[in-house]
């Protein structure tokens, strides 16, 4: 915990560094990508590991890999419908990466890549970019009265047009902000208690340590809320697009 | 008898999940998040939708050379898609909440 002349050092943590010293300078792979290798590690493990015996009563691997399975599943048909169902492998892959790589975040001395714009919003750019394709492949060009409501006015359409536009274009930049601003903020609010703890523990002797008891317990009920915002975000990442993936097949 | 019973409402149950029987009722998600998550949302969609109406004025007049017009134009028109991206998340779309 970094407290270097009594200035509270929060954002450092998201610096990217190369990954393993010198492994990772000479391929120049940063810290971010490998821990994306590393949640793509744990994914693929859970998954061949959890399907490979297909036992009738699951043990905890296999448990966990169904109720992944089955809770994604759900919330696909659910929004979608059932001709949904064959859009489900892409939003498991960005479901189980984001959850993934938001839990990875909570482990000492791991990165957590959702904590990055860059990566965010290339993630919300895949999901706009798609679900556009899959409006355009199923409805041509009818998919461009998605931007102008049935009964409308006519006389209206240079308003309500632009209006409708930018609503569609704005989906991306809003996905990507929300789980990019969440991780951030619990990551920072984290850091900060931490070296509250450190500051007055290290300042007032025996007093100190009693004193620092107060953020430390505030970091323990931190982390549990930062646990349920991981599971949280990569949750709306989801149903967000399954969502905008309702929308392309239906139209309104 | 009532096993019975038990097995043809599991096999339903689980025949609706699997999408080989149509469901009556539309499911019924809400995501738990208290207030300060609601305002958040709301807040990340109007600056969003802001930032794309800026970002697309000022591109336009960049390439125009109307600058300031478009780009006030564009803002204006961003903050109306804000709006309606915020009446959007409340507004209740087909028996399933506006998320």
């Amino acid at each position: 915990m970094a407290a270097e002349g009594q200035a509270i050092d929060a954002l450092s943590q998201f610096a990217l560094k190369p990954f393993l010293g010198g492994l990772g300078e000479s391929v120049r792979l940063s810290q971010s990508n490998g821990h994306m290798l590393i949640a793509l590690g744990l994914i693929a493990a859970l998954m061949m590991w959890g399907t490979a015996r297909r036992a009738i009563v699951p043990g905890r691997v296999q448990a966990l890999a169904e109720t992944a399975y089955d809770f994604v599943h759900d919330l696909v048909v659910g929004q979608v419908g059932e001709e949904g169902a064959k859009y489900f492998p892409f939003v498991f892959s960005l479901f189980m990466f984001i959850l993934v790589g938001n839990l990875l975040g909570m482990l000492p001395y791991a990165f957590t890549f959702t904590s990055h714009i860059a990566v965010t919003f290339a993630l919300a750019m895949l999901v706009f970019l798609v679900v556009t394709v899959i409006a355009l492949s199923i409805h041509g060009t009818h998919f461009f009265s998605y931007f102008f409501p049935e009964g409308a006015p006519k006389l209206l359409a240079p308003l309500i047009i632009p209006i409708e536009i930018i609503s569609y274009l704005s989906r991306p930049v809003s996905l990507a902000v929300r789980l990019f601003a969440n991780m951030v903020a619990g990551h920072v609010m984290l850091k900060v208690f931490a070296t509250f703890v450190v500051m007055i523990g290290g300042a007032a002797g025996i007093f100190g340590i009693f004193g620092a008891a107060l953020p430390l317990a505030v970091n323990v009920a931190l982390i549990g809320f930062e646990l349920l915002v991981a599971f949280l975000q990569a949750y709306v990442f989801a149903i967000l697009t399954c969502i905008y993936l309702h929308d392309a097949v239906h139209l309104h | 008898m009532s096993e019975q019973d038990g097995f043809t409402e599991r096999l339903r149950q689980a025949r609706t999940r699997q999408g080989l029987e149509q469901s009556k009722e539309p499911a019924v998600k809400t995501v738990g998040t208290g207030p300060w998550g609601i305002g958040f949302r709301a807040g990340v969609e109007v600056v969003s939708a802001l930032v794309v109406g800026i970002a697309i004025g000022y591109a336009l007049d960049h390439w125009l050379g109307t600058w300031p017009w478009l780009f006030l134009l564009f803002f204006v028109a961003g903050s109306a898609a804000g709006i309606m991206n915020v009446y959007r998340l409340f507004k209740p779309r087909g028996g399933r909440p506006g998320i």
